[in-house]
């Protein structure tokens, strides 16, 4: 196959060798628990336009999975279906082994689901530090009185909150900022902060939407090692969409590929990228032309 | 300048200073609504007036001062839970200007009917502090002014304790740094606007108390709010900080202006020199003094 004009993907040869992607560095123990995220037969059609065709995903835990595509492949429908913005018009997304028709936005944070989002959504008039504070508002539960009296759980609770926030900045190397608006700061720093955000929540999955986007090479590859750090010292599943497909193949365990809302590839990076029908929606030409 | 009387100025200026502090207060509870619900609360001098009526109606009918304060309160709670619930919620997403003109009719419908209830008589209402001058330094102070400072003091203190130290007052700070942010990290934000519109109805009350104590209680108390407005153009809408600065300089000004301009074009400068310092700033610092600017990306 190596003879094939293109059988490898533009890009990929400079990128990170395939060392951190080799089931030895990351070995995709299946447990016997139910995946973390699993989409069946998950359809979506606005009128006429079939944005997703019959998707099956399954994440498990302490996997990294990268969802990538050509640009209108569907990838944002996903995540939307994922976090219940769109109703599936079929299938199921099941999310811990609870199977739903719809994702409840509003409680994914109870349902151990934490995302980072394409365009951010910081609070940049407040400190790093209160941001991240604020990705743990969901393990709270103080009452009004108890929060105003400032003792027994409340007091417990801030003091914890403090403490995994401290851990986070110590953990994602933000500690310089704890007191910096995030508004102030560096893109690359903010992408990081809403990392910590989502991550002191501990969830048991994380969503990162295109985390590496509009990042200086140097910040890409800081964040690529701070994803797969995360994913090892928290025990998380880790699903990301992401544009950059060169550090994509550097960075999963397994990696899916959209086109025109149909899955058509699904597995380790090194056989995904041999792929032919992967090749062939990227550079938009048939397996006989190049030949 | 040598005939200038400075403990003359030093008085006009505390008095207007304190009486600043007061206006400061309404400009508050504008504030807080406006950097959570993003709107521009008229009903607030409303809201002010049927507190100091509820209060000073509870209090002619033989009940106890305390108990009299907890009831308003209470009502005022409820009013506030009120407003949020059925009028501004079902009006989300709405243009800011229908928010605004939704409680400018608010402000009518709560007026009729704290008169409806109470009636229109004018009351007088005594919080038991004498009105007395003292003297310090020379100059004469309002007690019942230095008291009215040091309440508007206390609650802006407990207020910021607040925002600092627990988590629902760094959820409201989040929600008024950004709504988006806010949702996407599972904020409960009915909660947190309940817990801003108790807030403001808490605020009401107090100021409801101090202004009537120094006007009356009458249907002109809710004409206070306009006295806010040019404290928060000086201030800026968004910034609490800017409704305290705000407040002390407008109330500093127009009592200047009225004792040392006055003279010079007949008196009666203190209704309107709020206004026209506040229009003077508005060309020079559109979104006021720590208000925020909009951000922009070139």
């Amino acid at each position: 196959m190596g003879s094939t004009l293109g059988a490898t993907l533009p890009g990929l040869a400079e990128t990170a060798p395939p060392a951190h992607s080799s089931p030895a560095a990351a070995p995709l123990v299946r447990t016997s628990a139910a995946p973390v995220l699993q989409l069946e037969g998950v359809s979506l059609s606005f009128g006429g336009v079939q944005a997703l065709r019959h998707v099956d995903l399954a994440l498990h835990e302490r996997e990294i999975l990268a969802v990538i595509g050509p640009n209108g492949a569907g990838k944002s429908s996903l995540v939307n279906v994922m976090t219940g913005l769109y109703r599936p018009t079929q299938g199921t997304v099941s999310l811990g082994g609870r199977r739903l028709r719809q994702v409840p936005t509003a409680r994914l944070g109870r349902l151990g689901v934490a995302r980072t989002f394409q365009n951010l959504a910081l609070f940049k008039g407040l400190s790093v530090r209160d941001n991240i504070v604020l990705g743990r508002v969901n393990a709270m539960r103080a009452s009004f009185v108890e929060q105003i009296i400032g003792v027994g759980r409340a007091r417990r609770e801030r003091i914890d909150a403090r403490a995994q926030a401290e851990q986070m900045m110590d953990f994602l190397d933000l500690r310089a900022y704890a007191e910096r608006p995030v508004g102030d700061l560096p893109y690359g720093l903010q992408k990081r902060v809403e990392l910590a955000r989502a991550l002191v929540a501990r969830p048991r999955l994380l969503l990162l939407d295109e985390p590496m986007a509009g990042m200086t090479v140097t910040e890409k590859s800081e964040m690529a090692d701070f994803v797969r750090a995360a994913r090892d010292q928290f025990d998380t599943a880790i699903l990301l969409i992401e544009h950059d497909i060169g550090l994509v193949f550097g960075l999963s365990d397994r990696v899916v590929v959209l086109h025109h809302g149909s899955k058509i590839a699904d597995g380790a990076p090194a056989a995904v990228r041999q792929d032919a029908a992967v090749i062939e929606a990227y550079l938009g030409v048939t397996q006989q032309e190049a030949a | 300048m040598s005939d200038f009387d400075w403990v003359f100025f030093a008085e006009v200026l505390t008095g207007g200073l304190l009486s600043g502090v007061m206006y400061a207060l309404v400009a508050i509870g504008f504030v807080l609504i406006y950097k959570t619900s993003g709107v521009l609360n008229f009903a607030q001098g409303a809201q002010l007036l049927f507190a100091a009526l509820t209060f000073v109606s509870l209090v002619e009918r033989g009940i106890a001062f305390v108990l009299a304060l907890l009831l308003t309160l209470a009502a005022m709670i409820l009013l506030g839970l009120a407003i949020e619930r059925v009028v501004l919620r079902p009006l989300q997403n709405q243009s800011p200007m229908s928010l605004f003109m939704a409680t400018l009719g608010l402000s009518y419908v709560i007026e009729g009917a704290a008169q409806l209830l109470w009636g229109t008589q004018v009351h007088a209402l005594e919080l038991g502090i004498a009105d007395t001058p003292l003297q310090l330094g020379g100059m004469m102070i309002s007690s019942f002014d230095l008291f009215a400072a040091a309440t508007a003091a206390l609650m802006v203190t407990l207020l910021s304790l607040f925002f600092r130290y627990t988590r629902l007052g760094l959820e409201f700070r989040a929600l008024a740094d950004d709504g988006f942010a806010a949702l996407a990290v599972g904020l409960r934000l009915p909660r947190i606007l309940a817990a801003v519109w108790a807030t403001a109805g808490l605020i009401a009350l107090i100021a409801g108390l101090l202004w009537g104590a120094r006007l009356g209680v009458q249907f002109s108390l809710s004409l206070v709010v306009l006295k806010a407005l040019p404290v928060l153009v000086l201030g800026g809408f968004d910034s609490v900080l800017g409704a305290i600065v705000g407040g002390l300089l407008i109330g500093a000004l127009e009592k200047l202006a009225e004792v040392y301009l006055g003279p010079l074009v007949g008196g009666g400068i203190e209704g309107w020199f709020a206004y026209v310092a506040a229009l003077a700033f508005l060309l020079v610092r559109p979104s006021g003094l720590f208000g925020q600017r909009a951000w922009q990306r070139g």
